[in-house]
């Protein structure tokens, strides 16, 4: 269970998170959604701990942010990082590898091997394995990315805006995987969104915010209403019910 | 792959060592090989220092331009030194210990490399513009200060700073040699213990905060590494703007990867084969007509014009 309490962050004197309490229970898939500027990428941060707490306090089950190890933390929350552009380097192997790293530092043992076959498998990397990764195209080194957070082996897995730059299809598998994270291996995935859409189709729950506040949170039916679409980002498209699906008519 | 190539190199070592040591030597050996093997080991620390402190700093920055030399660490080194000629008296510096000295001047340069560099890679990380410029302004600014007191004190004390402000190999203070081998050694140990850090460093600070790892704690350990290995290398030949990036270059070339376990061994090895190999074909086989730094900077100089007209920075 991932608790903040009384969370507040500045950026010199502007203000970006206000006060916000948020209590995210284990399992499933949370998705954060909010106009431009709402803080989501920074409540994220704040709770990987790449940026440190101001004012507030996030706990992750027993673990406080800030006071635990950081080498600890890593073993429960895992963060995907944007490694691609400094690390061209690396093959698909490597940098799953990495995903090992908080549990053997620097010497794998035959466990760590057979957890990196795993996630490769699990990710259809194989046949990609010994690849570098500047020669893959952006959606193989997105997944490349989750399968090293993957290896990680983390109870929580936290993704900032991972359908950037990917293709329908890239995004649609990117999603379907999370979501089979969540149902067969119970990870529990916090997610920025921008697409309302992806937020709607894959998450159980969405969390909205609008200047640096949450205002809604609940399930996808509950969430995304004409009437909350207006509220959050200041705009009215029309909300149609699909299959019992919510869809965002742009 | 990667092992082949390194015993290969440290083949080449070997026979560039030989020949340094052994070809064209005259007269009493008893003389000959204490002398050269002096000069040797010299040649050796100055290489291998010099090698790592440019891995560690670009693995710190992730950028495959700078070294520490073009951030301006060999100027501050000289311009510590002429500050304390200056204030001091050259003949109080030169009465000064030589080891004490270079103690003091290590330490010197400790404090101030994390002052002045520490805030810099902090806020301007990822900006290689930013951090290329003000590497350039931080070493015209050490340079000219430097120039400015040797400007105002006694000519013959200027003779004590110039010795300092200029690479050279021939005339290699050797009566440095053993503390600038135990603090090199230190050094080494301590970039070696932290190589498997240093993997998880180059992924990118948030990157290596997700693996558990510190960014902070592992840039100021490296400055403080590449510090004592840029106060080392200076104090014994003198500051060398291009070799860093020249031996690095290469060593990203003959053996690619981003693993430092490989990277740190060949790129001093490569390092070494350039000074030592190269110290042999002037002095012994073309005669000493120009000095290596000479060649090493042209040669750097063209490598590191054909990495930024590439924007290849990493």
């Amino acid at each position: 269970m991932i608790i903040v309490t009384d969370l507040s962050h500045k950026i010199g004197t502007a203000p970006i998170l206000q006060d916000i309490n948020m209590t995210l229970e284990k399992g499933g898939v949370t998705a954060l959604i909010g106009p431009n500027g709402a803080g989501k990428s920074t409540l994220l941060s704040l709770i990987a701990r790449l940026v440190p707490i101001q004012t507030g306090r996030i706990t992750v089950d027993d673990l406080t942010i800030g006071a635990c190890p950081t080498d600890v933390l890593a073993r429960t929350l895992a963060i995907l990082p944007q490694v691609i552009d400094t690390a061209p380097l690396l093959s698909v192997r490597e940098l799953v590898g990495f995903g090992r790293y908080p549990y053997h530092k620097g010497r794998p043992t035959a466990e760590d091997h057979a957890k990196v076959d795993y996630a490769l498998e699990t990710f259809q990397l194989t046949p990609l394995a010994d690849r570098r990764l500047e020669t893959l195209s952006g959606g193989q080194r997105q997944r490349a990315q989750v399968a090293m957070t993957f290896a990680q082996d983390t109870d929580y897995i936290l993704l900032d805006e991972p359908l950037n730059n990917l293709d329908i299809a890239a995004s649609r598998s990117l999603m379907a995987i999370l979501r089979d994270l969540a149902a067969t291996h119970s990870r529990t995935i916090v997610i920025v969104l921008h697409d309302i859409n992806y937020a709607a189709a894959y998450a159980d729950q969405i969390v909205a915010m609008k200047s640096g506040q949450i205002v809604a949170t609940g399930s996808p039916e509950a969430i995304v209403t004409d009437r909350l679409l207006q509220d959050v980002f200041q705009t009215d498209p029309k909300v149609h019910c699909l299959n019992g699906k919510m869809m965002v008519q742009v | 792959m990667h092992s082949k190539r390194l015993c290969l190199l440290a083949l080449f070592l070997g026979g560039c060592i030989a020949g340094y040591l052994l070809l064209g030597a005259r007269g009493n050996w008893a003389f000959v090989l204490p002398f050269r093997g002096n000069k040797l080991i010299a040649l050796l620390l100055v290489a291998i220092a010099v090698s790592t402190a440019t891995v560690l700093f670009q693995t710190i920055t992730q950028n495959r331009i700078l070294t520490p030399a073009i951030m301006g660490f060999d100027a501050l080194y000289v311009l510590i030194v002429t500050i304390l000629v200056y204030l001091l008296g050259g003949q109080v510096f030169l009465q000064l210990p030589a080891v004490g000295q270079f103690v003091f001047n290590t330490t010197l340069m400790l404090v101030a490399a994390l002052a002045l560099f520490g805030s810099l890679l902090t806020r301007a990380r990822g900006d290689l513009m930013r951090m290329i410029l003000t590497g350039i302004i931080f070493a015209v600014l050490f340079r000219a200060i430097t120039d400015f007191l040797q400007r105002m004190i006694d000519p013959n004390e200027y003779a004590v700073i110039q010795i300092s402000s200029y690479a050279r190999f021939a005339r290699i203070e050797v009566e440095l040699l053993a503390i600038a081998s135990v603090l090199t050694c230190a050094a080494l140990i301590a970039t070696w213990r932290m190589r498997h850090r240093l993997d998880v460093l180059a992924l990118g600070p948030d990157a290596a905060i997700n693996l558990g790892e510190n960014p902070q704690r592992g840039m100021f350990q490296a400055l403080i590494i590449i510090a004592v290995l840029v106060s080392v290398s200076t104090a014994l030949v003198g500051p060398m703007a291009f070799m860093g990036l020249l031996v690095v270059s290469l060593a990203h070339m003959i053996t690619p990867t981003a693993s430092h376990a490989v990277l740190l061994p060949s790129a001093a090895l490569i390092s070494a084969i350039t000074l030592v190999g190269g110290q042999f074909v002037l002095e012994r086989v073309l005669g000493l007509s120009t000095p290596l730094i000479v060649v090493v900077d042209v040669v750097g100089g063209g490598v590191f014009l054909i990495l930024l007209m590439r924007g290849k920075r990493r």
